[in-house]
């Protein structure tokens, strides 16, 4: 995502603390995107021929994955906000994120299978 | 491998990733941080695509339909892990002033996903045949 600057160019160092929050902000933003993406389309194999008990829970599950992601996001995005130069961004919290995301497509396999 | 194993026990120790080397500037955690949530998009869209197999390619024979299916779930997952490997190995990597970790997964990545799409098409076509 068009992210280059031209590297003859210098930026003003004041200017950047403002840019780079605000861009990693926007980065989670898109990730919960392709989160949604990923928990309709569970939905929408739930529903589609037969519901089953398994698959409900199986979906159920993803739905909680995905409000987790929100979660994380949301916390994240707080934390960026919170202060000029932002707190660094915690392993735990990365891992948490990935596991929500292996989560969801394991309960994806499970609907698919 | 033994390096994943290793790895594996920084994700849940923040502590001691802050004890190596010094605090780089902000920005350049930052950069990671956002090459971390660009693969962990990669990982969902793969798991998505997961889903779209399996949900608009109905007319394929059940074996194929659910095998693309699995392996692009098992794509996904592999994606996302090795996201948050890859950003431990970049962070520490930076607070110690070394070099930045080189990677083959890419490479792979690329491979496995312009195997799984001619695989798609031959399947497609094949499968609306018979």
């Amino acid at each position: 995502m068009g992210r280059v600057s031209p590297p003859a160019v210098r930026r003003d160092p004041d200017r950047d603390p403002g840019l780079q929050p605000e861009r990693t902000r926007l980065a989670w933003r898109r990730t919960t995107l392709s989160g949604t993406v990923v928990a309709v389309l569970a939905v929408k194999t739930t529903l589609h021929g037969g519901v089953s008990a398994a698959g409900i829970v199986a979906c159920a599950l993803c739905c909680v994955l995905w409000l987790g992601v929100l979660g994380l996001a949301h916390r994240r995005i707080r934390a960026l906000a919170a202060t000029p130069g932002p707190v660094a961004f915690a392993p735990r919290h990365a891992a948490a994120a990935v596991l929500c995301t292996v989560a969801m497509a394991v309960c994806g396999a499970a609907l698919v299978l | 491998m033994i390096e994943f194993v290793r790895n594996v026990r920084l994700w849940f120790a923040p502590a001691e990733v802050r004890r190596d080397g010094e605090t780089p500037d902000y920005r350049f955690s930052l950069a990671n941080e956002r090459t971390f949530l660009a693969w962990l998009r990669t990982a969902l869209a793969l798991i998505g695509g997961g889903f779209a197999v399996d949900q608009f390619l109905p007319d394929l024979r059940w074996g194929w339909r659910v095998g693309l299916a699995l392996a692009l779930l098992a794509a996904g997952v592999l994606c996302s892990l090795r996201a948050v490997n890859h950003w431990v190995r970049c962070e520490r990597a930076m607070r110690r002033g070394e070099d930045l970790p080189v990677s083959r997964f890419p490479a792979l990545l690329s491979l496995v996903v312009a195997v799984v799409a001619v695989a798609m098409v031959v399947v497609v076509l094949v499968g609306w045949e018979g």
